[in-house]
């Protein structure tokens, strides 16, 4: 059984009287001790699909089909549990670390909030002990538990999330964009701990970022959304190598590789923008910005299907695999 | 004499507990704290004439027992000029202003401190309760603080005042229950404002109810605001006092500035030129209304750890 499981997921939020699709039929699963990348434009659903393993997402926001952590589904679970369940079984590595410390409580404080929450009745003297451990395991000395946000920098910052997010030996992490607003060293850092930790520990990782050179280097399968959907799902190496989907391939296009001749005249980039969800062109949602577009692509919206280990949501693509 | 016998040698380091450890880190954060704001020279200065009339208000008896306020028994002649017996002149029956305000600093400091305690509460228990739940009972607190801001404060607390009877603990509870909704609007935008950073969207992921975040994250965040505010109330808190001893409905047994200033006026101090009648507990009241204000913003300044930047 994997560790979690989206199953059929839609998420639509409620705007102005009309129902606006920010997810649709979303289908996917993480195991303990494997990471999965997700990628996409801003405004394409990472965000939101992940909000909902721990029913983080606003109140406008409607949810149907499941998503299972342990087998559990965490729809369905009532408000108690759902509080219980929230940080020790799955925890998150905020966007923006900058902010998701509060200002004016010593770093050490915060750290120790999530486990005196979830057992009140430790002591102090271990909750700082686990404090020093977890920040040791980033990389910080214990002693700057006695730290104020404000005096540490932005990757430091950044780590201690990433050690507030294992407080409570969680079986799942979601790193939701950790190493946006870092200069590429700090990045550099921030990765290789978590990569470490999710080798360690053993850990279930969601991993949701716009770099898809960051993902194939840090996840073992990644899913390349689009406008509400998964359009392209496989192996880490294999979607950034040898993309599918044009939009994947637009997506790694994006991140040349130095030396890499193929790189060379390759056109990068991509016109347009991402449609709006509420109002979605007919057929497959990319076939106004796509590069091989064609007359059928208006009218039939393709489905999710398997390419060997690779699964690509593309008319042209599937029929290329099938004629191979 | 026997010999004293001689205890174990205690080896390695001093014994240390959790316990002791803590109360070593409240010490030190202690007199970091002193030693912080006696580098600050407006709040000691605040401090100084709050100190000054805290202890004219605890040793007035002392120095005039309470028969000098008594009409009865007055020595001077009314009205008459500072002098050298009676350094801040007399009143309309004769008895020393300096007794009078001594005394009065008594009443003004108490009704002060304790309405303004009281107000404080109400203030931001309600305004962070209303920030914070949204929906019916938010929108309920909301408008219960309207109602309190629209109605007039001074009848309302005239009402209070009648109902409740003359007594020094109604006039706490009459200034404390009127002067709240100022500090509930105040603290209720400020909650929001803190409610839509992404810490406490990170404390809602960590599982957090109600209640801590209310008392972990809103209230620190909000309480340079609270102690801000709290000097302001203290100023307002006194005047308040002033306004209704000066229309006659503070405590009767009790002399404070404001009860002063309303027999100054009955008696017409004004048009006997009895300037020192009006002006001694008119100065009183400026300095401690300023004496609060420095020392609030020396507090804030130190409390507040943003601006602490090294």
């Amino acid at each position: 059984m994997a560790l979690l499981e989206f199953d059929d997921v839609s998420v639509t939020y409620r705007s102005r009287g009309a129902d606006v699709p920010a997810v649709r039929n979303v289908s996917l699963s993480v195991d303990a001790g494997e990471s999965l990348g997700i990628a996409g434009e801003s405004g394409c659903g990472k965000t939101t699909l992940t909000s909902t393993v721990l029913r983080m997402q606003p109140k406008t926001a409607r949810v149907t089909g499941e998503v299972r952590l342990d087998g559990q589904n965490v729809l369905g679970l009532s408000w108690g549990k759902v509080r219980a369940l929230r940080w020790a079984q799955a925890s998150v590595v905020f966007q923006g670390a900058m902010h998701a410390l509060n200002p004016v409580q010593r770093i050490g404080d915060q750290l120790a909030e999530p486990i005196l929450l979830h057992s009140p009745k430790t002591s102090k003297a271990k909750a700082d002990t686990k404090v020093g451990e977890l920040l040791e395991m980033v990389g910080l000395p214990a002693r700057r538990a006695q730290a104020y946000p404000h005096q540490l920098s932005g990757g430091q910052k950044q780590r201690v999330m990433i050690a507030m997010a294992l407080a409570c030996g969680p079986r799942l992490i979601v790193a939701d964009e950790p190493t946006t607003a870092l200069d590429v060293m700090v990045q550099a850092q921030v990765l290789d701990v978590i990569t470490a930790l999710v080798k360690d520990l053993g850990v279930g990782l969601v991993f949701i970022s716009h770099d898809l050179s960051v993902l194939s280097s840090t996840c073992d399968r990644i899913a390349v959304m689009y406008a509400g959907r998964v359009v392209e799902e496989g192996p880490a190496a294999d979607v950034f190598d040898r993309p599918k989907h044009p939009y994947a391939g637009a997506l790694a296009g994006a991140f040349p590789r130095i030396g890499d001749t193929r790189f060379r005249y390759a056109p990068a980039g991509l016109p347009g923008d991402p449609p709006f969800p509420g109002d979605l062109p007919s057929g497959c949602p990319f076939h106004p910005r796509c590069p091989r577009v064609e007359a059928r692509c208006s009218a039939t919206e393709p489905e999710l299907l398997a390419i060997g280990d690779h699964k690509t949501a593309c008319l042209v693509a599937q029929d290329e695999a099938v004629q191979a | 004499m026997p010999e004293v016998p001689q205890g174990p040698e205690i080896e390695g380091p001093a014994p240390t507990s959790a316990r002791a450890i803590v109360w070593t880190r409240r010490r030190t954060a202690m007199s970091a704290f002193l030693r912080r704001f006696a580098r600050s020279r407006s709040g000691m200065f605040g401090l100084f004439i709050l100190v000054f009339f805290v202890l004219v208000a605890l040793t007035a008896p002392f120095f005039f027992p309470r028969t000098v306020l008594d009409v009865t028994q007055a020595t001077g002649q009314p009205f008459s000029p500072p002098s050298l017996e009676f350094p801040l002149g007399t009143d309309d029956s004769g008895v020393s202003v300096l007794a009078l305000v001594c005394w009065g600093a008594r009443i003004s400091l108490l009704v002060g401190l304790a309405a303004t305690v009281l107000s404080m509460f109400i203030g931001t228990t309600v305004g962070i309760s209303a920030g914070h739940y949204r929906g019916f009972g938010g929108g309920a607190l909301d408008r219960l603080t309207d109602w309190f801001l629209v109605i007039p404060y001074l009848p309302l607390a005239i009402v209070l005042a009648t109902v409740l009877g003359r007594s020094l603990l109604n006039i706490i509870i009459v200034i404390g229950v009127t002067s709240w909704p100022g500090t509930a609007r105040l603290i209720r935008a400020q909650t929001l404002s803190v409610e839509g950073r992404p810490y406490l969207e990170r404390a809602k992921a960590l599982g957090a109810g109600n209640v801590h975040q209310m008392t972990k994250h809103v209230l620190p965040n909000v309480m340079p605001l609270v102690l801000a505010n709290t000097t302001l109330a203290v100023s307002i808190s006194i005047l308040s006092e002033t306004t209704l001893s000066f229309l006659g409905l503070g405590d009767p047994d009790n002399v404070s500035w404001g009860s002063i200033l309303e027999q100054g006026f009955a008696s017409g101090a004004i048009s006997q030129g009895a300037w020192w009648y009006l002006g001694a507990p008119g100065v009183c009241v400026v300095l401690v209304v300023l004496s609060f204000n420095l020392i609030g913003r020396a507090i804030e300044e130190i409390l507040d750890p943003r601006g602490d930047a090294h």
